[in-house]
């Protein structure tokens, strides 16, 4: 039994307007999901959903094995950390993670016993009586989880909570997150627009464009088998080279790697697909334009005769050895065909 | 300011002086007539400085009342006067703030029609209505009654607006997290609107005291009987008083205790009353 | 106007509505109906019969002289209260601006008559003004003016725009200063760089700048002297003498209460009526685009 598992779950808003399209999968127990897209994606959407905190215009939403549409947040055994933490403002720490338990009429030493073990695990045993404006950013954000942790729900739902923190803080608070997740060994569902941290955190990854799932699948399988233009370009840092076809580079670098499936008509090749070649192997020619050393690598941006260009990564040790002009091939399992629509071949 | 001209930062100081001179001279010879004998005061020009009855012009106002008034003590006015005062303004504070949570977090058939409804009350003050208003509560037989003393000024769109405004400045995210913890409209409410409302009920409260306390016109209407006068609509009683004059100790004495309540709040707390002015005239 | 958060009970909102709007329907919106109706009518002297009689009330009070010079009468009175009691307060409280370290203290003592009500402020400023013991009469005559406020029609409204902007000005003092010191101090400091002395600056930077204010103000103040002055004139002058200190609000309540007009009264209502809405009309439409404090 799916933890969580939308049947054909969609939402449209008065005048028509599209948010969410045809939303279909299932959520394994104790997994750790990441939804991520540009705004405007529907992937807020979706977890609102999940919450209560929108209604369902069309599909089945189910939790622990029943359908929740008609029930009201508090009833679905959820727990949600905002992006703004939405902590009470003129209540303490302590207090702030009570609320939901005291509402559910919980006795206040069972209540007290939750609330300790949240804190120690949080480390926020120090701020219990605190008020949240007496504390710093990232010390809101553990209150939010702590009072999510306090309810020992189903499932858990964030809404892109690490938006609002310092880059330095942010990274810290993802190994938090993932020791979280296995500590709790409890079911994440986790929306974000940084593909970078969704990368890092999901054990699945579902990526959405325009209210509709482009792909689900494990980070390595989006990375390496993106099932459409569109997840090859969102997907890794620096995106994907995408060749047309119909240029005079693509199709030399079709022929170098290997077989070209008849409908394809553009050729998508990762910065690390490419391989310098030196003396009489077969190879395209490149100009070296900027180089960008970012310390233990070096990506090259490379110019092609007929005014295409890409982006390759190489190790700055290599890299630094090398003159403005080279020569370069694929590697053919690195190839990624796409068809007219945009779909993998 | 910005460059240094003697000269004129001495005159506006002169302004300033001059000013407050102004606003406060009438009040302190107020109170310095209500300490002298009828006989200082019956031929100009009259002391500018206190004299020495102001233990018995004062006491004889409170026990005793002045017979042009119906011989009305005035601590009975004076406590007709804070009850009236407490009850409008503990009333229109509980029927708004009510009335606003309903209008915001709320969708129901009519609910423009009643934002409306509210907001036509802004045209309609007492004076403009005097002679109907008066009709319905004599027909309601409220006449003379505490509740028709302030039952009829709690429905202001003033506070309702004030109300509103401020919870559409509450994140939406808070009343989100509420639902999740499981709190029901009523519970948010108590738990977490009421709380985070304190400060504009405070400086509401200043001003509705202030308004509720002053009433004239109302009371003049709704009180036939002597025990239910106010201390700011008696007075005129005293003051023009028919064929004989004016008993100008005692009024001067009436007059300062009507205004020294709500001097004395605005004083006190004068940070919270200018926000309560500022935020209600938004 | 909504938030995007809402509660999803069906009766919950209607019982939260509920006391203020039997509040308001009972006692604004019916009475108000009724005034608009028995304007239509005139009633016999026992209240036992009633005469439909169209506009007939209107058209006995624009063609009554008595009604007309109370038309004027409010007019110069609200104008004059307004304009004393705005310049004044827009005078101190650019004299307290200046003195920005005094200001606070300064605010302090030129707010509180606010909170002293209009009847009162009228009563002692009745009391100073007394034609044979008032201390300012008797200064007055000291120069060779004559007062006597019970006989003068001038005089005694007189006594009524004094009281009554005596009162208004601290009102009109706290919204000024604080539109005041939300000029940015940046704006006058690159004027005076602009060779622009003090006086200059005012007229040319300062007054501008405070204009939504002075608008919004202008707005209160005449709403003020139309509405909230009833208490001050019934409390001395009665109207009076001889209908010099008469006002539109005045009439109506003497009219209805002394006089037992009940179709003139409501008529002079309804007109009142329509002179609010015009003036809320006016505020909302021009006024909105405020300072924000």
């Amino acid at each position: 039994m799916a933890a969580v598992e939308l049947e054909n779950v969609g939402k449209t808003y008065p005048g028509n307007v599209k948010a969410v399209e045809g939303a279909n999968f299932a959520i394994e127990n104790g997994e750790f999901i990441v939804l991520v897209g540009p705004s405007g994606c529907g992937k807020s959407t979706i977890l609102r959903m999940i919450a209560g905190l929108e209604t369902i215009t069309e599909g089945n939403v189910h939790i622990g094995g029943s359908v929740v549409n008609a029930l009201e947040p508090g009833e679905r055994d959820i727990a949600m950390v905002f992006q703004n933490y939405a902590l009470y403002p003129h209540m303490s720490v302590y207090n702030n993670m009570a609320y939901g338990l005291k509402n559910s009429g919980m006795r206040r030493n069972e209540i007290r016993q939750r609330i300790d073990k949240a804190a120690s695990t949080l480390q926020l045993e120090p701020y219990l009586t605190r008020k949240p404006s007496q504390l710093s950013g990232g010390q809101r954000q553990r209150v939010a989880m702590g009072r999510a942790i306090v309810r020992e729900p189903k499932v858990f739902l964030f809404d892109e909570p690490l938006s609002n923190l310092d880059a330095k803080l942010r990274t810290h608070m993802r190994s938090e997150l993932k020791s979280l997740h296995t500590d709790l060994g409890a079911t994440f569902i986790f929306v974000t627009h940084d593909q970078v941290e969704a990368m890092s955190l999901a054990d699945r990854i579902v990526i959405m464009n325009e209210g509709r799932i482009e792909q689900i699948g494990t980070p390595m399988e989006l990375y390496d088998r993106p099932s459409t233009r569109f997840v090859a370009e969102f997907i890794g840092a620096p995106p994907m080279n995408l060749f047309d076809l119909e240029t005079v580079t693509a199709q030399e670098f079709a022929k170098l790697a290997g077989k070209k499936p008849g409908e394809a008509e553009t050729l998508g090749l990762r910065p690390e697909a490419f391989e310098v070649v030196t003396g009489r192997a077969k190879g395209i020619i490149a100009q070296v334009g900027m180089r960008e050393v970012l310390g233990s690598e070096t990506m090259l941006h490379l110019g092609f005769a007929d005014g295409q260009s890409a982006t390759m990564r190489l190790s700055s040790q290599f890299a630094s050895q090398l003159f403005d002009e080279i020569k370069i091939t694929v590697r053919p399992e690195n190839a990624c065909w796409f068809d007219e629509n945009g779909a993998l071949i | 300011m910005v460059e240094n001209r003697p000269f004129l930062n001495f005159l506006t100081h002169v302004a300033l002086i001059t000013g407050v001179l102004f606003l406060c001279f009438p009040v302190w010879m107020a109170l310095v007539a209500s300490t002298h004998t009828p006989e200082a005061l019956s031929k100009a020009p009259i002391p500018l400085w206190f004299g020495g009855e102001a233990i018995a012009n004062y006491s004889e106002l409170l026990t005793g009342g002045v017979s042009a008034a119906g011989g009305v003590p005035v601590s009975t006015m004076m406590w007709n006067s804070l009850w009236m005062a407490l009850g409008i303004t503990a009333g229109k504070i509980v029927v708004s703030i009510l009335a606003a949570f309903a209008i915001v977090y709320f969708k129901f058939p009519f609910r423009m029609g009643f934002f409306w409804m509210i907001f036509i009350t802004l045209m309609l003050p007492v004076e403009v209505r005097i002679l109907p208003t008066f009709d319905v509560i004599a027909r309601l037989e409220m006449l003379n009654t505490w509740a028709g003393l302030t039952i009829p000024l709690m429905a202001s769109a003033t506070a309702t607006f004030l109300f509103r405004q401020f919870f559409l400045t509450i994140p939406d995210e808070l009343v989100e997290a509420a639902r999740i913890d499981r709190a029901g409209p009523l519970r948010f409410f108590w738990d977490i609107l009421l709380p985070l409302s304190r400060t504009n009920i405070a400086a509401l409260f200043i001003i509705l005291f202030i308004f509720g306390w002053n009433q004239y016109l109302w009371p003049l209407l709704i009180t036939t009987e002597q025990d239910l006068y106010t201390i700011v609509m008696g007075i005129q009683r005293m003051a023009n008083a028919g064929e004989s004059l004016p008993i100008w100790h005692l009024v001067m004495g009436t007059a300062i205790l009507a205004l020294l309540p709500p001097v004395l709040v605005v004083v006190g707390m004068q940070k919270l009353f200018v926000r309560g002015l500022v935020e209600t005239e938004k | 106007m909504q938030k995007r958060v809402i509660f999803q009970n069906l009766w919950l909102p209607y019982l939260l509505v509920l006391p203020q709007i039997i509040i308001t329907l009972v006692f604004f919106i019916w009475p108000s109906w009724q005034a608009l109706t028995s304007s239509l009518y005139i009633e016999d002297a026992f209240g036992f019969s009633k005469q439909f009689v169209w506009f007939q009330n209107y058209s006995e009070l624009f063609t009554n002289p008595a009604y007309l010079k109370s038309f004027w009468t409010t007019l110069v009175f609200g104008v004059s209260v307004t304009f004393l009691a705005m310049s004044i307060a827009l005078l101190l409280a650019v004299a307290a601006n200046r003195v920005i370290k005094s200001a606070t203290g300064y605010r302090t003592l030129l707010i509180w008559p606010y909170a002293v009500a209009p009847a009162l402020a009228g009563v002692i400023w009745y009391f100073l003004l007394n034609p044979s013991i008032g201390i300012v009469s008797y200064w007055l005559e000291s120069v060779g003016v004559e007062w006597n406020h019970y006989v003068n029609g001038g005089q005694a409204l007189l006594l009524v725009i004094v009281a009554s902007a005596w009162k208004q000005i601290s009102y009109n003092f706290l919204f000024f200063l604080a539109g005041l010191q939300s000029i940015p101090k940046s704006l006058l400091e690159a004027a005076a760089i602009d060779k622009a002395g003090p006086i200059r600056r005012f007229w040319t930077i300062t007054f501008p700048l405070l204009s939504p204010t002075t608008f919004f103000l202008l707005i209160v103040n005449l709403v003020f002297a139309f509405f909230d002055t009833f208490a001050l004139i019934h409390a001395t002058t009665n109207g009076g003498p001889a209908d010099a200190t008469s006002v539109l609000v005045f009439r109506v309540y003497n009219s209805g209460f002394v006089g037992q007009d009940y179709g003139s009264s409501a008529a002079q209502s309804v007109v009142l009526m329509g002179l609010v809405v015009v003036i809320t009309f006016i505020q909302f439409r021009y006024v909105e685009r405020r300072v924000q404090y």
